[in-house]
């Protein structure tokens, strides 16, 4: 197990590859839930939960997959895991620790098919990880669409209050800003890391 | 074969995953109290906040381990009020319907500071770069729309003046605009009273008349001629009590800058002057 690998995955979930502004998966809740700062916390902290344990489920299901053959069927399958899985943890925090089901509240729910998700196992797959770095993945995966998120929103909330004209007003400014922000990632694309 | 083997996997893959779904909901059940959701259809579910809980779920909590009253919505009509007192088993008396009034009809009738404000759109902003208002007045409505923006109900406007009016058939009484309004010139009052008194400023006659042409100048005609005695002008303002005003519309004839009105008379806040 190389430090530095896991270190690779990260830096590259977080900033080079960043879910949103790169890979732009999961544009959906980042357009969505972004017009408060609470809200886009919670949708964050979600999607780290969600994207992390997906991606541990999703490791030996692949096994199974490949072992029958049956890598075609990789989409179908990881969708009906996710689903399963989310509804199985949302009743599990519901019963056993009610706080964090709070916090997490409607967003859990809200990503149970959303497509960065989705994309995280298929990624780990085709990345061909192992089952530690796929869960890195995951985790920082998630940890980039938290970033993206919170700046977008921190954003938007000055957005509210600007006047742009009044044929940009709401939803194009704010993808207007949304492309900003992506080319502003694109920055991250020269990183070298030196080993 | 290969899609038998197919069908299958993702047969077999359902079903378990079904099937520890339909165990995992029976052990990690929460039994909730069925009155919960019957307490969540009655309340408006507008999360307004103006029972003083995070919104309808927190108020229907409250209700159903009775640290709130079954009336604790303010939203709620008298209707709505009467299910809930259902649900929790209780009678409750009727309440009386109240709704929000803003205490100022100046607007473009203000004198202003500035010929023009190119600020935030937003009442709060205006009190702190503009120096406590864009209006020479300090105690009139900004009209940046704070207070419709806090609004759940699509009740609260700026109208052609470009004051801040509430619109009566919609507004509940949950106070939020009076939360936001950073001028504190918004109360409540009975809808079925209409007389309203749209001044809040405190300065004398002379600086009340010079600031805006619709201000009241603390005359006391009102205060003299009220039979039932329930206007009274402190700090040089007018103030109605609404449990002594009959809406006899004395003090509407004999104010001298018509700004005292019968909202429910004329239909809408309009002074003459």
């Amino acid at each position: 197990m190389q430090w530095t690998t896991l270190f690779d995955i990260a830096l590259g979930a977080i900033l080079v590859n960043n879910f949103i502004l790169a890979q732009f998966l999961g544009i959906c809740p980042f357009m969505g839930v972004s017009k408060k700062m609470d809200t886009a916390v919670g949708m964050g902290f979600a999607v780290i939960f969600v994207m992390g344990l997906a991606s541990a489920l999703c490791y030996p299901v692949n096994l199974l997959l490949d072992s029958l053959g049956l890598g075609y069927m990789r989409t179908v399958t990881f969708i009906l895991v996710i689903a399963a899985l989310v509804q199985f943890v949302e009743m599990f925090l519901k019963k056993s620790i009610p706080t964090l089901y709070e916090a997490l509240g409607v967003y859990l729910p809200l990503i149970t098919t959303n497509c960065a998700v989705l994309g995280v196992v298929l990624l780990n797959v085709q990345n061909s990880y192992n089952f530690i770095e796929s869960v890195v993945y995951g985790i920082t995966g998630g940890a980039g669409f938290l970033l993206a998120i919170v700046l977008f929103a921190s954003i938007r909330e000055r957005l509210e209050f600007s006047e742009p004209p009044k044929a940009f007003r709401g939803f194009p400014i704010a993808l207007v800003t949304a492309g900003l922000m992506a080319l502003c990632f694109m920055g991250f694309q020269g990183l070298q890391i030196p080993w | 074969m290969n899609i038998f083997y197919a069908v299958l996997t993702l047969g077999v893959l359902s079903a378990v995953f079904g099937l520890i779904l339909a165990v995992a909901s029976k052990v990690f059940e929460v039994k909730t109290d069925p009155r919960l959701d019957l307490l969540l259809d009655c309340l408006p579910g507008a999360n307004c906040g103006g029972c003083g809980y995070a919104g309808c779920a927190g108020c229907a909590a409250a209700i159903l381990e009775k640290k709130a009253p079954v009336n604790a919505c303010p939203s709620c009509t008298g209707q709505q009020t009467s299910r809930i007192a259902a649900v929790m088993g209780v009678e409750v008396k009727a309440l009386e319907r109240r709704v929000a009034f803003v205490r100022c009809s100046g607007g473009d009738r203000a004198g202003r500071k500035f010929e023009r404000y190119v600020g935030l759109e937003d009442c709060v902003a205006a009190m702190k770069v503009a120096g406590n208002g864009t209006l020479q007045c300090s105690y009139g409505c900004l009209g940046c729309g704070t207070c419709t923006a806090a609004c759940k109900f699509d009740a609260i406007h700026i109208n052609a003046n470009g004051v801040a009016e509430v619109d009566r058939e919609k507004c509940t009484c949950c106070m939020q605009c009076a939360a936001a309004c950073p001028r504190k010139i918004i109360v409540s009052m009975p809808y079925a009273v209409g007389v309203v008194m749209p001044c809040a400023n405190h300065e004398k006659g002379a600086i009340a008349k010079a600031h805006c042409s619709v201000s009241c100048i603390g005359c006391r005609l009102c205060e003299k001629n009220c039979p039932a005695g329930a206007i009274t002008v402190n700090n040089n303002v007018a103030r109605i009590d609404y449990d002594k005003c009959t809406s006899c519309g004395t003090c509407v004839a004999k104010c001298p800058r018509k700004l005292l009105t019968d909202i429910n008379a004329t239909g809408k806040v309009e002074p003459v002057a």
